[in-house]
């Protein structure tokens, strides 16, 4: 699993991503800036980090989005590549039109930093084989726009072709109860049609010490480590 | 040549801070208002004096960046 770690200026979270890899993986990641043109040569995985790339000015992950490096993102996911959006990197996918939809406002307008109950919509991709379907696992989630919303038409696609990757619920997998900021259907990750690209909201890369709170996390970068698709 | 582009919430999508600032203006007792959406004005300054360039430019920039055509709908106004 070669995987490359893009930093934009406003990312804060690339070091616990790279380190989670490396915990994972058992290699080093490569550090790849905003303003690269390609994605090295033979990588199979490419990690948007959260953060507040630009301040998050104009809306969430916008200007991002039409930074130089995500047209070498955007070709590497035609081609099949993984492609994985943390939290800001998950309004960045959205923004660049990766994945559909939008994350708006928390409807409580709060920005929410807290431990969160998720809810694995299913096992069978890149990025969850390490779980079972139905797992309640918890995360940390640290964030002001994770409001998902997106007209019915997706929402009913994205469920009838069960690409809701995770959703949020509280420790008894209750989803309409655990839901901490409006979010259609409760959705705290979604994937794309091929299941290459997930974005999520929550924070897994934070859950993979005892010593910082558990290791429910850990599940999703060992999936990675252990797929073996084309890409 | 300037020019102003608003941006605006399309009907239907929730507006939370529109809400709160609703519920801030009912607060202080004035009396009338129905509803508030936010949205965003941009002023752009332009090097262009030809209004048709000016617009097709700037709906270019709506598109590629100034509006989330999935949520937002923009307004383009030349201004002379």
């Amino acid at each position: 699993m070669k995987s490359a770690v893009i930093t934009f200026p406003g990312s804060n979270r690339e070091g616990d991503v790279i380190r989670a890899l490396r915990q994972a993986t058992g290699h080093d990641p490569v550090s790849i800036w905003h303003q690269d043109a390609d994605l090295p040569k033979g990588t199979d995985l490419v990690v948007l980090p959260g953060g507040f790339s630009y301040g998050d000015y104009l809306r969430c992950g916008a200007i991002a989005a039409r930074a130089p490096v995500m047209d070498a993102v955007r070709a590497h996911a035609a081609r099949g590549g993984l492609v994985l959006g943390i939290c800001n990197g998950f309004q960045i996918l959205v923004e660049s039109g990766l994945l559909p939809g939008v994350l708006m406002r928390n409807a409580g307008l709060k920005f929410i930093c807290k431990m969160q109950h998720l809810k694995v919509g299913r096992s069978d991709t890149a990025f969850t084989s390490h779980y079972s379907t139905g797992d309640i696992i918890k995360v940390a989630i640290a964030h002001g726009e994770g409001n998902y919303v997106a007209d019915a038409e997706t929402i009913a696609r994205l469920e009838g072709e069960n690409r809701v990757a995770f959703r949020y619920c509280d420790a008894q997998g209750d989803t309409k109860a655990g839901n901490p900021n409006g979010s259609l259907n409760d959705i705290a990750g979604i994937y794309s049609e091929k299941l290459n690209v997930l974005g999520m909201m929550p924070h897994p890369e934070n859950l993979i010490e005892t010593l910082v709170g558990g290791t429910d996390g850990r599940g999703l970068f060992e999936s990675l480590s252990a797929y073996r698709g084309a890409a | 040549m300037k020019a102003r582009i608003t941006v605006t919430l399309k009907n239907g999508v929730l507006d939370p801070q529109g809400k709160a600032i609703e519920g801030a203006l009912k607060s202080f007792g004035l009396e009338g208002i129905d509803s508030v959406r936010q949205g965003k004005v941009f002023d752009i300054e332009l090097d262009s004096n030809d209004p048709a360039k000016a617009e097709e430019l700037l709906k270019s920039a709506c598109e590629k960046l100034l509006a989330n055509t999935v949520i937002e709908n923009y307004r383009v106004e030349i201004l002379g």
